[in-house]
């Protein structure tokens, strides 16, 4: 017996709080519309938000995991990125 | 959570780097590190996972149907209110977690097809019967009082797409187990008929709920490979042990008697003793020969049986639309 | 304490808003008995969501009939303790469910009349009906899309489906004319500015229904005799059923609370 998929769908959510829309599950529909209707009835049920994204899971490209020191770790030495590296003296108060 | 085509790419590598690949999946384990969609991972523990994440799922969806049978039925339109939140409730985390479960490269429909089948397990305690009201109250409180107990170590782990489905779920029933509670105590201090109906209710699911954790250690099979993969953090008697302690002060401020003549608390080690549990019973259930097994199944293959026009209507339309589409822009 | 059905005063307002919460009642129980039961676990979620919306709404309606009453009943007195013919919703939201189809296309006969009908109710005289109407028409607005979007994907899916939305359609027409029939008590109500004339929303009612239709390349059946009665509590042998399920522990028990 196999069943025909319906097509998976990322979901993302912008709290009530104004930050970014955040990846909060996933969910199937046939198209975009029922995407996002199910999206709000899944994931917006306890008033967690007032946008909401959907995006094919197949659309999503991802970095591999095999690739995170190369990618992620040169980052770790550049401290100078950090306002902590600079040295400011008691006296200039808040900067 | 992560898309299929993600998935399909991470086969588990087979070969000389197997064992170095293993070694180092463990040290990421220990160091309780999350194991994400696209990491390597052993075979066995995808496998593993699969099993349990999707009867984790197939038990929240079967779930919805005793206390489903009394949506209709319930009380007040408070209750009436609460119930349809709590069974909506466990549609969604049947959800969450079919969709972790679809990160380890399984689709939703393979996994349901399964359960139709026969083949995929779900939890026992969903195959006895709702005869009354109390019903819902006993589940709220016991159930999904079990439940909690299972799910609160499972927040934390190694697998990030369950740890995360698990966390919004105890979220979400933090709930549940009080809706169960005050149907309790409503009825333990409502009228004799409903102090009745609590009791009845308490003498029938109490043994049931004590095999939700399924069987002692001695027994399980399942459990070495699975704590030292840190998917399980507890064993089966340790948390049967931690649900009796919790509930037992519960059931007394009810008023309400458990089915149990040998529970006693123990001054020394302060748990609370309990008598034999029917492994027999646990597994006939399991087999298939609890009273509502038949009647369980028969629901969910009717409801997928009788939605699959929906479905194909639905993808039909959305081919239609891409082709209209198409049509349009050439 | 409760000892067994009840009657209420036949008054203009309360028979009103009796009939408004009933309406509401009758088709969020309906919608709550596909919980467990949907032909996809999303659309489990929406029609629960929607059956909690109108239950919602009924909660509103049923405690504001207990202070125009002025009799002490709460919400659970009304929904629980009136017989079939105290029952005052329209015919069409007590239809049992069928299949999916005939489960939506009662959800887009009703919505796209009550929602432009709560839109309208908020320019009530009646400050609290006024209220209540601002709020459930945010749901039923809801409610008019998703079963616009499933009616379209319906009739324009495959051959099955669109045949299963045509019945569907067919079928539940004749319940469509007893949305827009105004009782003579009613009528003062409209004159007073507290409740609204459905009449003025037929029109508006008939191009949300006619687009939808087109789009879902169903055809819209010729307005031929209309049923009607259950306003005036005359119901179909359907609602008997609904109400002894619903009513089931109430009258077993009577007097307990839950």
């Amino acid at each position: 017996m196999s069943t025909p998929t319906t097509p998976l769908w990322e979901v993302f959510i912008r709290s009530r709080t104004g930050l970014a829309h955040k990846h909060v599950g996933s969910l199937h529909a046939a198209d975009a519309t029922l995407a996002v209707q199910a999206a709000r009835d899944l994931y917006t049920r306890r008033g967690e938000g007032n946008s909401v994204w959907v995006v094919p899971s197949s659309a999503i490209t991802a970095s591999d995991p095999a690739d995170k020191g190369l990618m992620f770790d040169p980052a770790d030495s550049k401290v100078y990125r950090h306002p902590t590296f600079y040295e400011v003296p008691d006296e200039v108060g808040h900067m | 959570m992560y898309s299929q085509s993600l998935n399909q790419q991470v086969a588990d590598t087979t070969g000389p780097d197997d064992a170095a690949a293993a070694a180092r999946f463990q040290t990421r384990i220990d160091a309780e590190e999350r194991i994400e969609p696209n990491d390597w991972m052993p075979a066995a523990y995808r496998r593993t996972l699969v099993r349990q994440i999707s009867q984790h799922a197939h038990s929240e969806i079967v779930g919805m149907l005793p206390e489903g049978n009394w949506i209709t039925r319930a009380p007040s339109l408070r209750r009436k209110a609460a119930l349809i939140a709590k069974v909506q409730d466990e549609c969604g985390h049947g959800m969450y977690l079919y969709a972790a479960a679809e990160t380890l490269g399984v689709t939703r429909e393979q996994l349901v097809d399964e359960l139709l089948s026969g083949k995929a397990k779900y939890s026992s305690i969903f195959n006895y019967p709702t005869l009354t009201w109390a019903d819902i109250g006993a589940i709220g409180w016991l159930v999904d009082g079990a439940a909690i107990m299972n799910q609160i170590p499972l927040c934390r782990c190694s697998y990030g797409p369950y740890s995360r489905a698990m966390i919004r779920v105890c979220k979400e029933e933090s709930f549940h187990q009080r809706q169960g509670y005050e149907i309790m105590l409503t009825l333990a201090r409502g009228t004799a008929a409903q102090k009745a109906m609590a009791q009845d209710a308490l003498n029938r699911w109490w043994w049931p709920c004590l095999m939700m954790f399924g069987p002692p250690d001695a027994q399980s099979q399942h459990s070495d490979a699975s704590t030292r993969w840190k998917i399980k953090r507890f064993s089966n008697d340790a948390l049967r042990q931690k649900f009796v302690d919790a509930t037992v002060p519960q059931a007394h401020f009810l008023g309400l008697t458990l089915p149990d003549p040998a529970l006693r608390f123990n001054e020394a080690t302060a748990h609370w003793e309990f008598g034999e549990i029917d492994w027999t019973e646990f597994k006939q259930v399991l087999a298939g020969n609890g009273p509502c097994n038949r009647d369980r199944m028969a629901a969910r293959r009717a409801a997928h049986a009788n939605g699959e026009w929906v479905r194909n209507a639905a993808l039909a339309y959305a081919a239609k639309e891409r082709a209209r589409a198409a049509a349009g822009a050439a | 304490m409760y000892t067994g059905s009840i009657t209420v005063a036949e008054t203009p307002l309360l028979r009103y808003v009796l009939g408004r919460a009933d309406d509401a009642l009758v088709l969020g129980h309906r919608l709550s008995e596909w919980c467990g039961h949907g032909p996809m676990l999303e659309e489990d979620m929406a029609l629960s969501n929607m059956a909690l919306d109108l239950i919602g709404q009924a909660r509103a309606l049923y405690t504001y009939a207990g202070e125009v009453e002025g009799a002490g009943r709460d919400e659970d007195a009304y929904a629980y303790l009136r017989d079939v013919t105290g029952y005052a919703n329209v015919l069409l939201v007590e239809q049992p469910n069928g299949d999916f189809a005939r489960t939506i296309v009662r959800q887009l006969l009703f919505s796209a009349f009550i929602d432009p009908y709560w839109r309208a109710l908020m320019a009530s005289t009646d400050q609290t009906l006024a209220a209540i109407a601002a709020k459930a028409e945010k749901e039923s607005a809801y409610h008019l899309r998703h079963a616009s979007e499933w009616t379209i994907r319906l009739g324009d899916g495959t051959a099955e489906s669109h045949a299963r939305a045509q019945q569907a359609l067919d079928e539940l027409w004749p319940f469509t004319g007893e949305l827009f029939t105004v009782s003579a008590a009613e009528r003062g109500l409209v004159d007073a500015g507290i409740a609204i004339d459905p009449e003025a929303l037929r029109a508006g009612w008939h191009a949300i229904v006619a687009r939808v239709a087109g789009r879902a390349t169903l055809t819209l059946p010729a307005d031929g005799w209309m049923q009607r009665g259950g306003r005036e509590g005359r119901h179909s042998e359907h609602l008997g059923h609904l109400l002894s399920d619903l009513q089931y522990l109430q009258r077993a028990f009577p007097g307990a609370r839950w």
